[in-house]
């Protein structure tokens, strides 16, 4: 193992997949909040797989579950006022849920780390980056002061902060919003973890910086078969280095598939209608396709399939029945009642 | 509706230098952070002017001094001929009303101890004249709905919303006043792209409704591309190259542009291990000590002695149609944004 102050006989040692088990895996995982207007299920029934060295997008509608799953994985989320009702997350076959806040405390940030969507308030304003860097050395591998220093100013470097060595004593705001990510992505490897939730980490960043972030994050992938949950908007970033993608709305997955597969032709209508929002050059001037209606209610959702009330092919029974999520293929699934006529362009 | 008539904004020689300082008890001002450095255009009714650039290029900064958020080092800013000066109150409310802002950060913009109904609805708090009280909760709840929002949730805390969410409420906040110039500091970039498409609609729509002119900072260049007339290229506090949108995005002839383009991310997975790409070279320079005469020279693969000596004007040179500050400007083709 990396970090050999961890106490890892918890978990089986061996890397990659245990038997058919994934390093990571979501298994019907259900969140929901008390709010003083009633229960909010975020998370529906969430289920996706990652394994070592993979990359998997989860793309959705702002609001559908994404980062509370991610959340729910780090073990970060306020209970109360959330709750897991049901499901499972197992990292190398055993279920984090079962574990104490010690256990869990034990594989957070260093087997499992997490790129927060929010930089600038994941960073304490009250401290130097330098020291917030260094802080995860002390802490986590019982380094002195100057070596943890170093550490910090060498993190700095390879996310590729300009003149970091001076800038070490900087505080957050003294940085630009892109900045202020690539400092929280240098905290979040320092510790070289095995499975990396990066919530939309590039989304501040200017393209040729978002592709050297990339880069750098494959890099790291493939030095140490690391695996990445990758949480974002940008179908760009997505096309470049997914192998797979899950799409999340209303706390449910609609559909998992291989990367080449979903670009190609999606299975699901809400998919297909995120794939045409995407403004093209032959657009300008014009108003873009945009998903018709509201994100649904948390507190009250749809019956039947939760987006029907915005879905163009919507039959009848869409409004009574759930949909299952169906198995297109040994990697590909769709949780919509109609997906082979989605697929093959006869909906509707 | 086309940009039109006088200049509603002018900048002219906008800069903005943070000092730089050492030490943790005494602080000693070792430099100055040159976040921007000179920065002039117009915007007229109706345009909307698209800026991209690096992080870290003083995209933001420039936002906030036209917001009169931060106070100008030296230069000037005039909204329909006026002077803002940040040391006059009345100036400053009457301005403020007309130029609003929608914030990148939408986690950290919004009070979360108010609201979203008070959140939209505060600026009518200072500027009274434009909702009468017993107007406000209806105004509010178009607001929510223009921006996609159930107006039902007037009563919830930012917290109960998503990032996505959270920026829209943002953007019916910066709407409330009806101002004649909004800038969006990345505010699609926390959306998915079917709501991004809605919020890019809803901008063009009140656009051609009410004739307002945008800034519109964002890193996405499809989008960018999409919503402007005119797009401005920021490297290290300085604009290197402006134009029509079809200029810049057609062609580019600085080499930061060409390398901006051709790092856009494509829609599509098929041919990605092959694509053709100017990975730029080194780090970005520190905005404290930036090079000698032309900033980006450091990673320029076109770089000649005079680039070290002599700074090259934002000016249009032979061979290109608008104005680009590069001593070889030339166009070339590149990958383009979809
Ligand atoms: N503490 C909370 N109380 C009540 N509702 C909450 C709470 N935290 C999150 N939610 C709700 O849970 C839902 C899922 O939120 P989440 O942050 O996971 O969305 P997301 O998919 O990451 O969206 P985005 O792309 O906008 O970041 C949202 O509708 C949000 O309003
Ligand atoms: N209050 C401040 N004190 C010192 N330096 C600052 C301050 N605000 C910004 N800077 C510096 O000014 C430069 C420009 O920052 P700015 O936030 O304007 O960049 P940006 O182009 O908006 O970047 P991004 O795309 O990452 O949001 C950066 O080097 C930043 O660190
Ligand atoms: S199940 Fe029905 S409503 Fe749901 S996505 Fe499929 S066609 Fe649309
Ligand atoms: S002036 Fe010189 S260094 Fe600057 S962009 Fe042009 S060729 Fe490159
Ligand atoms: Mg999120
Ligand atoms: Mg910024």
């Amino acid at each position: 193992m990396k970090n050999p102050s961890v106490d890892t006989h918890l978990l089986p040692a061996d890397s990659g997949t245990i038997g058919t088990e994934p390093l990571l895996a979501v298994d019907n995982l259900h969140v929901e909040f008390s709010t003083r207007q009633g229960v909010a299920r975020a998370v529906n029934g969430v289920s996706y797989a990652l394994n070592a060295g993979e990359t998997l997008a989860v793309l959705g509608e702002s609001g559908s579950g994404k980062s509370v799953t991610a959340q729910a994985i780090m073990g970060i989320l306020d209970m109360p006022p959330a709750r897991i009702p049901k499901g499972e997350i197992r990292f190398r076959g055993t279920d984090l849920l079962q574990l104490s806040e010690a256990q869990r405390s034990q594989i957070r940030g260093q087997q499992i780390a997490m790129i927060f969507q929010d930089a600038l308030s994941a960073l304490n304003p009250v401290f130097t980056v330098g020291w917030q860097i260094a802080e995860m050395f002390r802490v986590h591998k019982g380094m002195s002061k100057k070596a943890a220093y170093a550490k910090a100013v060498e993190l700095m470097d390879r996310v590729r902060i300009p003149a970091a060595k001076q800038r070490v004593n900087d505080y957050p705001h003294q940085f630009s919003g892109g900045m202020r990510q690539r400092i929280m992505i240098a905290m979040s490897i320092a510790l070289d973890p095995e499975v990396l939730i990066a919530d939309e980490p590039t989304t501040a960043l200017d393209v040729t910086v978002q592709a050297q972030i990339m880069e750098l994050l494959a890099e790291l992938q493939r030095e140490s078969n690391m695996g990445l949950i990758l949480i974002t908007h940008d179908l760009g970033v997505v096309a470049d280095v997914a192998d797979k993608i899950a799409v999340m709305y209303g706390g449910r997955i609609v559909e998992n598939a291989p990367v080449h597969d979903i670009y190609r032709n999606a299975a699901h209508p809400y998919t297909k209608g995120l794939l045409e929002s995407i403004p093209r050059v032959d657009m300008k001037g014009q108003e873009l396709y945009a998903i018709k209606g509201l994100p649904p209610n948390l507190l009250d959702m749809p019956t039947g399939c939760a987006f029907h009330p915005r879905c163009p092919f919507r039959q009848d029974d869409c409004v009574t029945d759930v949909p299952a999520l169906h198995e297109i293929s040994g990697t590909r699934s769709s949780a919509c009642h109609y997906w082979r006529e989605v697929l093959d362009g006869t909906a509707g | 509706m086309a940009p039109q008539g006088d200049p509603i904004l002018e900048v002219r020689d906008l800069v903005k230098h943070f000092p730089l300082t050492q030490g943790i008890v005494m602080k000693r001002q070792i430099g100055a952070i040159k976040a921007v450095d000179g920065v002039s255009f117009d915007l007229r009714r109706g345009e909307t002017l698209g800026v991209v650039g690096e992080s870290g290029c003083g995209k933001s900064t420039l936002a906030k001094l036209l917001m009169a958020l931060e106070k100008p080092t030296s230069g000037s800013v005039k909204v329909n001929g006026e002077l803002v000066d940040v040391h006059k109150g009345s100036n400053l409310k009457r301005f403020r009303r007309n130029i609003q802002m929608v914030m990148q950060d939408p986690y950290t913009s919004l009070n979360p101890r108010m609201t979203v109904g008070d959140i939209i609805g505060e600026p009518y708090e200072i500027h009274t004249e434009v909702a009468p009280k017993g107007d406000r909760r209806k105004k509010v709840q178009d607001l929510l709905e223009v921006v996609g929002l159930n107006p039902d949730h007037i009563n919830r805390y930012p917290h109960q919303f998503s990032g996505g969410q959270r920026q829209r409420i943002g953007i019916a906040r910066g709407l409330a006043l009806q101002p004649e110039i909004i800038i969006c500091d990345e505010p699609v970039s926390a959306l998915d792209v079917s709501i991004q498409a809605q919020v890019i609609n809803l901008l063009e729509r009140l656009q051609s409704e009410f004739g307002l002119a945008y800034i519109f900072i964002a890193h996405d260049l499809s989008v960018v591309r999409h919503i402007s007339d005119r797009v401005a290229v920021m490297y290290l506090g300085k604009i290197v190259e402006i134009g029509k949108d079809t200029e810049i995005y057609d062609k580019p002839s600085h080499p930061y542009t060409q390398a901006l383009l051709s790092a856009v991310p494509v829609p599509d997975p098929e041919g990605r291990e092959t694509r053709e790409r100017i990975i730029l070279q080194g780090d970005p320079p520190s905005p404290a000590n930036p090079p000698s005469g032309c900033r980006f020279r450091t990673r320029c693969w076109k770089a000649q002695e005079i680039c070290a000596v002599e700074e090259p004007l934002l000016q249009i040179r032979p061979g290109t149609d608008h104005e680009s500050a590069c001593h070889f400007a030339e166009v070339h083709d590149v990958v383009h944004a979809s």
